[in-house]
């Protein structure tokens, strides 16, 4: 049943009209309207990328074979298993759960365009992960794409209580990649409740015993292992490098054709 | 022009408001008239929080303004006190301003000061993003970026430094044996120094923490690499003996060398010449050491130091004492004459006159007698009713 209500409520969440509205929300107006030409180019520019399924041709960065020698399908034991991601999985093997790369591949392409779209306007973008093997990896991948990490303990008002925490005048991120949804004691990490409060749209590498619920963009996947972390931080990598190249690019046929 | 024109509805209204109570006006677009309402006027609202405001900010623009004013009055200072200008450092400021501001005040920091603004007023994060909102730092969203991103270097380094020895062992050049960086004489740099460094609270868990990791980095048998970084976090530590003013050697007419020194205990005060090329002879107050002190114990206190130094009966000294009763005499006596013997002594010997306490002026005076109380300590007969 929470199988059959989380696709329906994912397509609502996927199409166009929300992925602006989700900006609308936050308040922010990314395209500096000065004069009525201007204008029109820049609503072009960050409007026709949104009418395209992959503007970014990001279904070439990798394929299930690339998923499956990153040892992606590898879930935890039987005993670990979430009740909510059994539609993930494809059952298990000596005890051991089995993820279907297939439905991964999928729910990876949408996150990969997604996070593309919120680079290529400009957005912020947070790595939260607990996962202390990873966190030095993480940061760097963050620190490489110009974007933000956050592998250490989290503070409770980070997100809800930014404006205290840090001066009144804070832009807090317009989506955050959870690169493992448990902290240390495997719990659901707090930043995903968090993130929901504040309507931030969050993609999460789920595990087989992870809580898929309040997550926008989950992608079943291992989180354990150092090759598919790995794996993951250089697909967003290349993403989001790809996706602000994209823009860069735009301006300047944009500076260029304003001039002519 | 719209607040007029609601201001001239609203009063059309209130004419006609009385007779047409069935009028519906689409009041959504208009600011509704507050009912009247007592406010209270208790001065303990007027009052603002103080506690909750946090420490002052100041202003970039402020602060600089205070350094502009801080180097112009500079210069009228030294041109004040007759000096140049351009050559006027800051402990000339603070001789000139205690010449011309004479303070009795025995609290140093109530005396008045003219400082550099950046040691007055405490150094504060500017704002820490751009005209778009994005933070400039990428572990902005921790709280504690600084701290942090130390962390994050620390680590960075230390798998440097895995690589190169794993680089190593490849090429079989790997040796345990490496330049170990000298840690002695310094110390790890307190969490009071690194909060400053770092511009940003730490608690003390993240401290020790950063200290794990440093000790970490310290454990790798290549650790030689990053030397310059580790020692960034240490103190030197000044030696303890080179503190202590060994007084000169002295030389009288007849070529034996001698030193004078002085030490106090208690309310006595004492002071000794020690002439070399003596034969153990103590005098004090013009009287021989063995009338003067007929108890054991001041002797021996009189003669410990040479006794520790091993050399005893190579010193003639002479003394005068006064003040205080006899063992606080000795006391002061020994110290004198450990003082004096500095100047025959090598260094490691005054380390070791040190540690064996010969060089520290014992502290310990009279205590008060209080009111209620019989002494110092003692109480009144207790009675229970």
């Amino acid at each position: 049943m929470a199988a059959g209500v989380l696709p329906r409520v994912r397509q609502v969440l996927r199409s166009p009209r929300l992925v602006s509205a989700v900006f609308s929300c936050h308040g922010q107006t990314f395209s500096s309207a000065a004069a009525a030409p201007d204008t029109a180019a820049t609503e072009k520019i960050l409007n026709f990328p949104l009418t395209q399924p992959d503007y970014f041709h990001l279904s070439e960065l990798f394929t299930i074979k690339d998923l499956f020698e990153a040892r992606v399908h590898l879930g935890h034991k039987k005993g670990c298993r979430h009740r909510l991601m059994e539609p993930y999985l494809f059952g298990s093997r000596l005890d051991t759960d089995i993820i279907d790369l297939e439905q991964t591949a999928e729910h990876l392409q949408r996150a990969l365009n997604f996070t593309a779209h919120v680079a290529y306007r400009g957005g912020i973008i947070l790595f939260v992960s607990r996962r202390r093997q990873f966190g030095h990896l993480i940061e760097t991948t963050a620190r490489e794409c110009g974007e933000y990490a956050h592998t250490r303990y989290w503070k409770g008002g980070l997100l809800t209580n930014a404006s205290i925490q840090y001066s009144p005048g804070v832009r807090l991120p317009d989506l955050i990649l959870f690169f493992s949804t448990l902290n240390n004691v495997f719990q659901q990490h707090v930043g995903i409740r968090d993130a929901a409060k504040m309507n931030i749209p969050t993609m999460g590498i789920v595990d087989s015993n992870c809580n898929p619920s309040l997550i926008t963009y989950p992608v079943p996947g291992n989180d354990d292992t150092p090759v598919a972390m790995e794996m993951y931080c250089r697909l967003f990598k290349m993403t989001i490098n790809r996706a602000k190249d994209k823009r860069r690019q735009m301006e300047l046929l944009k500076g260029i054709s304003a001039s002519v | 022009m719209a607040a007029s024109g609601c201001r001239g509805v609203r009063s059309i209204l209130w004419k006609y408001g009385s007779c047409a109570k069935n009028l519906y006006v689409s009041r959504s677009k208009m600011v509704p008239q507050l009912p009247l309402r007592q406010i209270s006027v208790a001065s303990s609202l007027w009052k603002k929080n103080l506690a909750a405001a946090g420490p002052q900010k100041f202003t970039q623009e402020f602060i600089d303004k205070q350094l502009e004013e801080f180097e112009v009055g500079k210069r009228h200072l030294a041109n004040m006190m007759g000096e140049d200008p351009e050559t006027f450092t800051q402990e000339d400021i603070d001789r000139s301003i205690a010449y011309l501001f004479p303070s009795g005040l025995f609290e140093k920091r109530a005396r008045p000061v003219m400082k550099h603004p950046e040691e007055i007023f405490p150094k504060q994060t500017a704002i820490q993003w751009d005209a778009e909102g994005r933070p400039f730092h990428f572990l902005f969203y921790t709280g504690k970026q600084s701290y942090y991103s130390l962390l994050h270097d620390v680590y960075e380094k230390i798998l440097a430094i895995e690589r190169h020895q794993d680089k190593m062992r490849n090429k079989g050049l790997f040796a345990s044996d490496t330049k170990q960086i000298l840690l002695t004489g310094s110390r790890w740099l307190l969490k009071e120094e690194i909060e400053e460094n770092l511009v940003e609270n730490i608690s003390d868990q993240d401290y020790l923490r950063l200290i794990q990791l440093m000790e970490k980095l310290l454990s790798m048998p290549y650790c030689s690499l990053e030397e310059e970084f580790i020692l960034k976090f240490r103190k030197q530590l000044e030696v303890q003996s080179s503190k202590y003013q060994i007084p000169a050697l002295q030389y009288d007419p007849q070529g034996v060398a001698f030193s004078v020194a002085d030490g106090r205990r208690k309310t006595a005060k004492a002071s000794i010449t020690l002439r070399d090329s003596g034969s153990g002879n103590i005098t004090i107050n013009g009287r021989n050491y063995l009338h003067y002190f007929p108890v054991l114990q001041n002797r021996e206190q009189l003669m410990f130091p040479l006794l520790f130094v091993g050399m005893m009966g190579r010193f003639d000294i002479e003394g005068s004492v006064e003040g205080s009763g006899h063992s606080a005499q000795a006391g002061a006596l020994r110290l004198a004459i450990s003082r004096a013997l500095l100047s025959f002594v090598s260094e490691g010997e005054v380390e070791k006159m040190r540690q064996a306490g010969l060089l520290t002026a014992d502290p310990r005076i009279r205590e008060r007698k209080k009111p209620g109380q019989e002494g110092a300590r003692k109480k009144f007969t207790w009675k229970k009713r």
